[in-house]
């Protein structure tokens, strides 16, 4: 570190050029780790003008990619936020045995490298796995097909919506929920009236961090989905295949895609988030 | 309801069961070859079509070649395999899932077309970079991936080794020496293939990139503007790209036939053209004479000649302080 940065420097008596070098260098590391990077995905698809992207993005094993991880996404969102609100609920509203496990449980994924549940589902319902001959004699197919990309993504993308949902639901308490018990409300007419109202705003931003995860997902989706083109290829693994195939127009183009449902995603995310403070 | 809605969603991804009169066969891959089976596939279900009056449909699966042999035991249903490594194949059939003597089931032990590692050079070469003595030089700048994760590599070790052992009669020693001169003038080792094309290419760094010849044509024509120049030295190591039948998948799918007829369709004149203008080199006669002008005359050694195989090889040169840790210093 230089002197400029010394405590001396952050006395009231401030030196200015502390302040803008690192204001400077502040912008200028985003400039380079964020902002050139996205911009220039969005260059090189259009490189060699858009009839060449467009031409890209139509070819049928792209669009597939798109649809198969479209797919992904709306199947596992229903089910991260059944499991969300369930565990977000069991754990902030009641007191049990095990509590505090489950706490850990839930949150086990955001530690787990995505590589290893890749591998662990392989192992456990690999040909070769522990359920494996059970699998094969029923003639079900998890691994290298849809079931397996939404197993592992469900296990990557679940503890989003309960982590959200959870902090809000142990600061709101459950005043408003006994009131609608001691007023004769059903379970379910709580739940509709009181409890998803309270929490909507941390339920969909919580629902919007695991759509972008799902849709974005490469290490654990790679191991286990087999990289069948127009089967089994989602987009992040079709992006990869096109940029190993030294189709870098096709790969940026595919990329560009990816990045504007992320932008979506993040533009969603912020508007959200000012909603839920 | 709930079957209709899974049959449903089955077809529109494509994932529902072949009607009768159509095959469908899956092509589990290397991953750099998705293009030339692009090309290759259509020919093929025309010709199928033409002889058996059925249509068939070829899906690729690719990625890297050993990836893809774990997932193939772990039950990704493969009909046939094209790799680009011998041992993958091998592993597949210890495991059961492949016939133990695939190499005797097509010719050239199963190897449908081969390549080798060669050099592609700045425009002009302006360091007159023509044989693996001018990558000792000092002052040359070489760029190839590390051998320890790419198997790219590991052939560029191998024939750099073979041709210095052919120029000095055997000398393990002399050998090393020359080879230890070649990687102290890598300046990044790059995990693959890929990521060591880019460092050369997009870039700029290094005098010189070393990879499968089959690859060069390809990359000189995505870098069209940087005028990139293909050498072929003078010896080199034959890589084999081998094929087998994955038998236990087909037998149980009933594909065993239109299986077998792929791997052969890809020794067909038809194919081998296909193949050679992708700058791969092929050993049918007509067809090397056709596209003379890829493939400049090289002497070829095999790791079974020089090395002994690739068990040794895998035991002497590549375990865990063998000789390449001996000579790759600076990694």
């Amino acid at each position: 570190m230089t002197p400029a940065i010394a405590p001396a420097a952050l006395a009231p008596r401030q030196d200015r050029r502390a302040q803008w070098l690192l204001i400077g260098l502040a912008v200028a590391l985003t400039l380079f780790i964020v902002v050139v990077p996205l911009v220039y995905i969005f260059w090189r698809a259009l490189s060699e003008g858009f009839a060449v992207f467009a031409q890209n993005i139509m070819a049928p094993d792209t669009l597939h990619a798109i649809w198969l991880t479209s797919v992904v996404a709306v199947i596992t969102l229903p089910v991260n936020l059944a499991i969300g609100i369930a565990a977000a609920w069991l754990i902030a509203r009641f007191t049990f045995p095990g509590r505090k496990a489950l706490l850990t449980l839930i949150e086990l994924p955001f530690s787990i490298s995505p590589i290893i549940a890749g591998v662990c589902y392989l192992l456990l319902y690999g040909r070769q796995g522990l359920l494996g001959p059970v699998l094969a004699a029923g003639d079900v197919k998890i691994l290298f097909a849809l079931p397996g990309i939404i197993l592992v993504t469900l296990f990557v993308t679940s503890p989003f919506v309960a982590r959200e949902v959870l902090p809000l639901m142990q600061a709101q308490g459950s005043e408003q929920e006994q009131a609608a018990l001691t007023l004769g409300a059903s379970g379910w007419q709580i739940f509709r009236r009181v409890t998803l109202p309270n929490i909507r705003w941390a339920l969909l931003y919580g629902a919007v961090l695991a759509t972008a995860r799902a849709v974005g997902e490469f290490g654990a989706v790679s191991v286990v989905s087999g990289a069948i083109r127009g089967q089994t290829n989602t987009l992040p693994l079709q992006i990869e295949l096109l940029f190993n195939d030294l189709n870098i127009v096709g790969a940026f183009a595919a990329a560009s895609t990816l990045t504007l449902i992320a932008l979506v995603v993040l533009v969603l995310k912020t508007v959200l988030e000012g909603r839920t403070r | 309801m709930k079957t209709r809605l899974t049959t449903a969603l089955a077809l529109a991804l494509g994932l529902a069961s072949p009607v009768a009169a159509q095959d469908a066969i899956l092509n589990v891959s290397y991953d750099v070859a998705r293009e030339l089976f692009a090309e290759l596939n259509p020919v093929f279900a025309e010709k199928w079509q033409a002889e058996t009056g059925r249509t068939v449909t070829i899906d690729q699966s690719h990625g890297g070649s050993s990836k893809q042999a774990r997932a193939i035991l772990e039950g990704l249903p493969a009909d046939v395999v094209t790799f680009n490594q011998v041992t993958d194949i091998d592993v597949l059939a210890e495991g059961g899932l492949v016939d133990e003597n695939w190499r005797e089931a097509f010719p050239n032990q199963a190897s449908p077309y081969y390549s080798l590692p060669a050099f592609l050079v700045r425009e002009g070469n302006p360091k007159g970079i023509d044989d693996w003595d001018d990558l000792a030089q000092d002052g040359v700048q070489v760029i190839f991936p590390n051998p320890k994760t790419s198997g790219n590599a590991r052939y560029t070790y191998l024939a750099a080794y073979a041709y210095a052992l052919d120029k000095n009669n055997g000398d393990q020693a002399a050998a090393q020496e020359f080879v230890k001169k070649i990687f102290a003038n890598v300046p990044v080792f790059d995990q693959g293939g890929r990521a060591a094309t880019a460092t050369f290419a997009e870039r700029g760094i290094g005098d010189v990139l070393i990879t499968f010849e089959a690859e060069t044509g390809g990359i000189a024509r995505q870098y069209a503007d940087a005028k990139l120049e293909r050498v072929t030295p003078s010896l080199s190591v034959l890589a084999e790209f081998p094929v087998a039948v994955v038998t236990e998948n087909a037998e149980s799918k009933g594909t065993a036939e239109v299986s077998k007829a792929y791997l052969d369709f890809l020794y067909s004149p038809d194919a081998q053209r296909i193949l050679a203008r992708n700058f791969n080199r092929v050993h049918d006669e007509a067809i090397t004479a056709e596209f003379a002008a890829n493939f400049p005359a090289v002497k070829l050694v095999t790791v079974e000649d020089v090395f002994g195989g690739w068990d040794k090889v895998q035991q002497e040169h590549f375990a865990e302080g063998g000789i390449l840790d001996s000579v790759f210093v600076n990694q």
